[in-house]
């Protein structure tokens, strides 16, 4: 067999078509449903926390990540685990716990909403205009990044691919609003994991079970340090090159706590949940099944070392971004090969509903309603936010062709990640915590703090400051638009006014905010404890770091 | 009357639970079929039977749980963004 060609049948194209037709009919249902503007950009804030769990999970879930971990997984081997165990959970648990009461209980729709009513309008308008910029990049990844994998595995054109996958997208959130990409979400979530477990299975079965394939992998490039995630990260003699302080720093803390308590396209899950109860359980819920989704990435791209000769090459069809799509050329019969397939496509779509959805719901509430037209009627924002999804759609099939211009997509995100995100997190946690940091501290922590990025970035490109790597420079960005943040905000805030208090109101940390009257009695118990099941989420990563220590 | 009626169809418990169904029936049919060159790709696994059955069970239990607790009207599911109406 050659290239990545699938040995697709009747029976997988069946599949997939059965799927997208049930992603339309969850669009034209949710249509029905929708009534006001709040229902259309924050589902009516009526979602059960199990629902918006799931989904906060499956937004990230795109296939981006479930691509890159596989191919992380086969190049850095158990090391790529830190991106779960200690990368997302404790931020996760963390936004649950302590920042979504603010987010929540101040009832903003949006993120950078947040940031009027905690700083000022220009804070506002910077961070709603770049995330907006952001996720239609993004969205234009997602988009590429699907069609190369139709192409590849299917053989359809990169442009029949390419307009098939925004079609569809565009219609059920034109339909359907964030309802639609919710309820989406949430069963591409189940059909994503129904289509990675088979290539675990057989995979596994393949090389011997759990023994057979860490047996393998000693043998191999990797060696015993691919079966290691701690030890030797004294220094950064280990895959990942990186020290235990980098890993815990620079990953867990400044770039996942960036990356999932300030992006909207993940925050905006949880502000829909029906109560504040389910709004802080939205991410805990979602750390739960985050701590088990490398059985299904990580451990494929294991395999796939193992068992595809030449796996690594720097180009061709043996690159580590393929490791998942050569196992499902090589193991899966047709029926469990269609549903891999709709997985993978699906995953594409969830990560693409997430950005157009977060889109259009900043640029309505937060550019349009705020600073272009106010105070029109609501079903006006829900036509104003239709049209921004389809304007946003077609902006990010421009961008897709921007994207085919990297070489290293996944690299790039990265990038776009530590420009926004890490000064976006430093301003955040200063002034929810400080409430003495005045409006226009915010606004020059923001700006310098990305500038600060983009610098080193563009002086990273143009090879004036030499990195290692592409993942060490976004570290290095990450934390050094971080500092520069903090340090820009306790510089200014003394020389400018500060806020007043009752301006502060459920906004900063020790002004009020959580009313006891948002607990519903049933939400009481200890296993609807947010604290509780929080504590759990952390003591189970760090209990699953024992055996690959 | 609509609005519960709606409420009730689109619980996403009702579309994760029927696509299950169908694709558990779907892919269990292909893995009784499966003859050697099958078998042989997925290491002799009956992969297709296996998963077929899996998703069958997942479905049908989404659908169970959705009968035993269905969305209720004072503390709606999914849906049904208005607070109980007097009909």
């Amino acid at each position: 067999m050659t290239g990545l060609r699938l040995d697709v049948g009747f029976v997988d194209y069946l599949i997939l078509a059965i799927y997208f037709v049930t992603v339309l009919g969850v669009g034209f249902a949710a249509r029905r449903a929708i009534t006001s503007s709040a229902d259309f950009f924050l589902s009516g804030r009526s979602m059960p926390a199990w629902v918006t769990g799931l989904a906060f999970i499956s937004a990230n879930l795109g296939a981006l990540e479930i691509v890159g971990m596989a191919a992380n997984g086969a190049q850095y081997g158990l090391m790529t685990l830190h991106y779960y165990w200690i990368g997302a959970v404790p931020a996760m648990v963390f936004l649950g716990i302590v920042m979504m009461p603010f987010y929540y209980g101040s009832k903003v729709r949006s993120v950078p909403e947040f940031l009027r009513l905690r700083f000022n309008r220009p804070t506002h308008l910077f961070n709603a205009a770049s995330f907006a910029v952001a996720q239609v990049l993004i969205a234009g990844v997602n988009l590429y990044a699907l069609a190369l994998i139709l192409q590849a595995l299917l053989g359809w054109q990169l442009w029949t691919s390419i307009v098939v996958g925004a079609v569809i997208v565009l219609a059920y959130i034109v339909l359907g609003g964030l309802s639609a990409a919710i309820y989406n979400e949430v069963l591409q979530f189940f059909v994503i994991i129904a289509g990675l477990l088979p290539i675990t299975i057989i995979g596994l079965v393949k090389v011997g079970g759990i023994d057979g394939l860490f047996e393998k992998v000693r043998q191999g490039p990797l060696g015993e340090a691919g079966l290691h995630t701690w030890s030797n990260t004294g220094g950064t003699d280990n895959p990942l090159g990186a020290s235990w302080i980098g890993i815990v720093f620079g990953l867990g803390f400044v770039l996942s706590f960036g990356y999932w308590t300030t992006n909207f396209a993940e925050v905006q899950r949880a502000l829909s949940a029906k109560d504040m109860s389910a709004a802080r359980r939205t991410p805990i819920i979602g750390a739960f099944p985050k701590l088990l989704i490398p059985a299904v990435t990580v451990i494929p791209g294991l395999i796939a070392l193992v068992t595809v000769q030449g796996l690594g090459a720097p180009e061709g069809d043996l690159t580590y971004n393929n490791a998942i799509p050569l196992l499902m050329r090589d193991l899966l019969p047709n029926g469990v090969l269609g549903v891999a397939v709709t997985g993978l496509v699906a995953s594409f779509m969830a990560g693409m509903a997430a950005n157009v959805s977060g889109f259009n719901t900043v640029f309505t509430y937060d550019i349009w309603q705020t600073y272009v037209r106010k105070d029109r009627d609501d079903a006006y924002y829900v036509r104003v936010g239709r049209v921004a999804t389809v304007a946003g759609i077609v902006v990010g099939i421009g961008t897709a062709f921007i994207a085919a211009g990297f070489d290293n997509i996944m690299n790039y995100i990265q990038a776009l990640f530590s420009l926004f995100n890490a000064p976006l997190f430093a301003t955040f946690i200063v002034g929810m915590f400080w409430k003495r940091m005045s409006a226009w501290a915010g606004f020059w922590s923001l700006l310098l703090g990305f500038l600060a990025a983009f610098a080193l970035y563009i002086a990273h490109l143009t090879e004036v400051v030499k990195f290692n790597s592409d993942l060490e420079q976004s570290f290095w960005g990450a934390g050094l638009a971080f500092v520069t943040a903090v340090v820009v905000a306790l510089v200014i805030t003394p020389f400018t006014p500060g806020k007043r208090d009752d301006e502060l109101q459920g906004l900063v940390y020790g002004m009020g905010g959580m009313t006891a009257g948002d607990t519903v009695a049933a939400d009481r118990v200890w296993w609807r404890n947010p604290v509780l099941l929080g504590v759990v989420a952390v003591v189970l990563a760090i209990a699953l770091y024992i055996p690959v220590w | 009357m609509a609005e519960r009626k709606l409420a009730r169809l689109f619980d996403v418990r009702r579309v994760i639970g029927g696509l299950f169904v169908v694709y558990g029936v779907i892919v269990t049919l292909i893995g009784v079929l499966d003859g050697p060159s099958e078998l042989e790709k997925a290491q002799g696994v009956r992969i297709n039977l296996w998963m077929g059955l899996g998703m069958l069970a997942v479905g049908l239990l989404m659908l169970l749980w959705l009968r035993l607790n269905p969305p209720k009207e004072p503390k709606p599911e999914p849906e049904a963004e208005q607070p109980v109406r007097e009909d």
